[in-house]
């Protein structure tokens, strides 16, 4: 009896409890548990969109899906990657060769996806260096770098990696301006004498190689971001300058006293024309261009030794600056080309212009002066209008394809919603703290997909378990489908997001190579049958052609090699199979290990220091006999006589 | 008699399906293959439904001490089907040609059927037989030697037909296209005969 009392008891109690979920549910339970709903992508899903977020000072780019925050890939890029061996490896150092030598880290910004008719082609993303000025070109087939380009004349690449509509060209503007070319003089003659380089580097439309086909030699300001026009705009580029003052010190204050600065506005096309009617200065320059080529594995560097300048003043009517408030930061142009947001940094203001009243003002040559040659429009003959937000410190803006605009606010730490043409802010959320840039998917293209918007923010504080003075920083996750702004995730990105590039999963998920073809492998060292592997002395150089397969290496005894011998491991992955890398590494080698996919080949060097029996092994659990994928490497003294034998299985 | 002698020219026809399409499909799905390897066997040889599938079967296979999946020269068989499948073709439409000019009768069309049947019966025995050999002739050095729970040497016979689970694989075995196909033209084949008796008994 006791017992049917106490089961009739809980059962009283489970319909209470359910009945209290039930009341929560209908008062305020919609709010929280519709935002776990929109993050939420069950075990076995997939996400709806890619995010490729820069890694700023990792030199990488991150892949991420939305609306789950979930990271998928690093993409080793400007900056060495033991993960892969991307940059230690014999194939990719010369990805990382520059006019100044082995430069083994960036700082990445301005992720950029590849664009036909001004709507995302998902064929390639680029990616700018800002230190060390180059621009990169990464397979969106298989998510690797494929080519570095490293652009002369320039310095802090930071208006960059932005393409135009059909990817005819991948603009990379200077921040820095400097001695063109570089000299020995007195910094403090930096007025009238620096000067700043906008680059614009075409784009093969079948390989996608890059080549800088011209530089346009600017005054001596900072140009800090910018876009290209699109549809009516097409043909135009924007560049946000900064420190038009052209102070040399403590521009913290200096660069910070003009009441505007300016968008240059230039006319590419017509700049193009003059190049191919044979106009432009060729000058003495040392690059370099750094090409990997997918089947040899392999990257190449070429040193290129000339650069062709365009001086503004010889082509009239192609540079025009747009007088825009205080400082302006991220340059902006909305999906219809008509209107350029100049986002005042300093100011509590977006200035916005307009394209239309841009050409008008032109062709009436209603100019307010000029600078250095190139002429100034008058800031109100070109204003579309102001967006007064009360807001303070905006850098960038996004667009949802809806008509809508979303800024983010550095200072007030918020992210803005506004309407395009009456200027009216509809929504403004906190972001979590201090966002910097923004993303929606192809919300810098013609056709944005206006779902979310990532909020990448430059301070983390206490939005995660704290682990010491350093931490990741943070990203927001705002659902904007409808009238308002709603935060529906949090998630910790990886090195200092800057800016971001997503498209629709569909774009990319279905052309994402899962295997290297074996058979289609023209690595010089490439061992493609399993009877091919062999070991080859040239002087005290030795060549392993070796083979993997699960699991064990062939071969997998190697004896002969003596102290001072340089050996190269040249192993080819011989698996066909989706996701089954072997890894490799030997005991006291001077470098990372090598993780190699399926039909890849990848060479790692070793210089025995020691006389000894060294181990290797496969570094990536493979399979279930992972743990007997190893071998053994006997050294001898650098006098003996020993002959080079090698076995598996004897 | 000739609607009778046309069905026996087609059906036969169907069977030209077997160069094209696989005879028999086994599919092999795990947790780690949520995209299951498969093989489709045709007359004339073994393909992956995927091309590195046979590749990644054998590789897997080695495991367990399973021979390698037979290529062309490895089975007479490869070779002795599509011939035997031809004749069978070109005799079956020369029966149905000589009922349309009525040379020869139902009979003719029954015993093509009960033939090519007892083809069919023997093919599938044949089948079996590689497959028992293929699941039970193990590599004695093979890495797992796996046993059954009575302690008896565990065996990887793929079945004949349907399903079944075998170490992390669920193993599923089906008539593809190929088989259909002929089954679709013996039926005809029989209809032809089935026609052909009853015109007889009408006249």
């Amino acid at each position: 009896m006791k017992i049917y009392k106490k089961l009739i008891m809980s059962m009283g109690a489970v319909l209470v409890l359910a009945s209290c979920g039930q009341q929560n549910q209908n008062s305020n339970g919609a709010l929280s548990s519709s935002a776990a709903e929109k993050v939420y992508v069950a075990p076995g899903e997939q996400d709806e969109y890619y995010a490729f977020l820069s890694g700023g000072y990792s030199g990488n780019l991150t892949v991420y899906g939305l609306p789950s925050g979930r990271m998928f890939k690093e993409i080793p890029v400007f900056s060495q990657f033991p993960t892969s061996g991307y940059g230690y490896s014999e194939e990719t150092k010369p990805m990382l060769t520059t006019s100044h030598g082995f430069v083994p880290w960036d700082d990445a910004h301005h992720p950029d996806i590849s664009q036909t008719n001004g709507e995302l082609d998902g064929r390639w993303i680029f990616i700018n260096g800002n230190n060390t000025p180059r621009i990169a070109r990464i397979s969106l087939s298989t998510f690797e770098t494929e080519e570095i380009i490293e652009v002369p004349n320039s310095a802090g690449n930071h208006s960059s990696s932005f393409i135009t509509e059909n990817t005819e060209y991948v603009v990379a503007g200077t921040r820095f301006s400097v001695p063109i070319p570089q000299r020995d003089m007195p910094i403090n003659e930096y007025k009238s004498n620096f000067k700043g380089s906008l680059s614009f580097i075409s784009v093969d439309p079948e390989h996608g190689h890059m080549d800088l086909k011209f530089q346009l030699l600017m005054p001596g300001f900072n140009y800090d971001l910018s876009h290209p026009g699109r549809g009516k705009s097409h043909g135009w580029f924007f560049f946000t300058t900064y420190n038009t003052e052209e102070a040399h010190t403590l521009q913290e204050v200096n660069a910070s006293q003009n009441d505007k600065d300016f968008i240059a506005a230039v006319n590419w096309k017509k700049i193009e024309e003059y190049v191919n009617n044979g106009g432009g200065t060729k000058m003495p320059a040392n690059y370099a261009h750094n090409v990997y080529d997918e089947s040899t594995h392999m990257a190449t560097t070429t040193m290129k030794k000339e650069v062709l300048t365009v001086d503004p003043l010889k082509v009239p009517g192609a540079v025009f600056f747009l007088p825009t408030p205080k400082s302006p930061h991220g340059c902006d142009v909305d999906p219809t080309g008509q209107y350029i947001i100049g986002n005042g940094k300093l100011s509590a203001d977006l200035t916005v212009h307009s394209f239309d009243k841009m050409i008008a003002a032109i062709e009436g040559e209603k100019f307010d002066g000029e600078a250095y040659g190139i002429p100034i429009l008058k800031f109100e003959d070109v204003l579309a209008g102001q967006v007064k937000s009360g807001g303070l410190g905006p850098l960038h803006t996004e667009f949802d394809g809806k008509g809508n605009a979303y800024t983010t606010f550095f200072i007030s730490s918020e992210v803005v919603k506004w309407k395009l043409g009456t200027w009216e802010v509809i929504d403004r959320k906190p972001t979590y703290y201090s966002v910097g840039h923004l993303m929606i998917p192809g919300g810098n293209s013609r056709k944005p997909f206006g779902k979310y918007v990532v909020a990448m923010n430059k301070i983390t504080k206490d939005r995660y378990l704290p682990t010491g003075p350093e931490m990741e920083h943070s990203a927001q996750i705002y659902d904007i489908s409808g009238e308002k702004m709603e935060l529906i995730y949090d998630f910790p990105t990886h090195g200092e997001p800057h800016y971001a590039a997503g498209c629709p999963a569909e774009l990319l998920a279905p052309k994402s190579k899962k295997i290297y073809r074996l058979d289609e492998n023209k690595h010089p060292y490439a061992v493609t049958s399993p009877t091919g592997s062999k070991v080859v002395r040239e002087g005290n150089e030795v060549h392993v052609y070796m083979s993997t397969i699960r699991s064990h290496f062939t071969p997998d005894n190697i004896e002969g090699i003596k102290v001072g011998d340089k050996v190269y491991f040249h192993i080819t992955n011989h698996e066909q199979d989706f996701d089954v890398p072997h890894g490799f590494s030997i005991l006291g080698q001077n470098t990372s290990e090598l993780l190699i996919m399926p039909g890849q080949t990848k060479t790692s060097v070793w210089e025995p220091k020691q006389v000894g029996v060294w181990p290797f092994y496969c570094t990536d659990f493979c399979s279930a006999l992972h743990q007997e994928m190893q071998g053994y490497v006997r050294v001898s003294p650098a006098n003996s006589n020993m002959e080079l034998k090698w076995s598996l299985g004897e | 008699m000739k609607k009778a002698s046309i069905l026996m020219i087609v059906g036969p026809l169907f069977l030209l399906g077997l160069y094209i399409f696989p005879l028999w499909n086994i599919m092999l799905g795990a947790p780690q293959y949520p995209d299951p390897l498969g093989l489709n066997i045709h007359i004339n040889g073994l393909q992956g439904m995927n091309e590195f599938d046979i590749q990644n079967i054998d590789g897997l296979n080695h495991y367990i001490g399973m021979q390698t999946l037979p290529k062309v020269e490895d089975m007479w068989e490869f070779g002795t089907f599509p011939t035997i499948i031809g004749i069978m073709v070109a005799l079956g439409v020369l029966i149905g040609i000589l009922g349309y000019f009525n040379k020869v009768g139902y009979k003719w069309f029954l015993g093509w059927f009960i033939l090519m049947s007892i083809l069919g019966l023997l093919g599938m025995y044949d089948f079996n037989a590689w497959m028992i050999d293929y699941g039970t002739n193990l590599d004695p050095n093979a890495i797992m030697k796996l046993t059954n729970p009575d302690g008896t040497p565990m065996t990887y016979k793929p079945p004949l037909l349907g399903h079944v689970k075998m170490l992390n694989f669920d193993v599923t075995s089906m008539p593809s296209i190929g088989a259909w196909l002929m089954f679709v033209g013996m039926m005809l084949t029989l209809a032809a005969s089935y026609l052909g008796w009853k015109n007889t008994k009408k006249q």
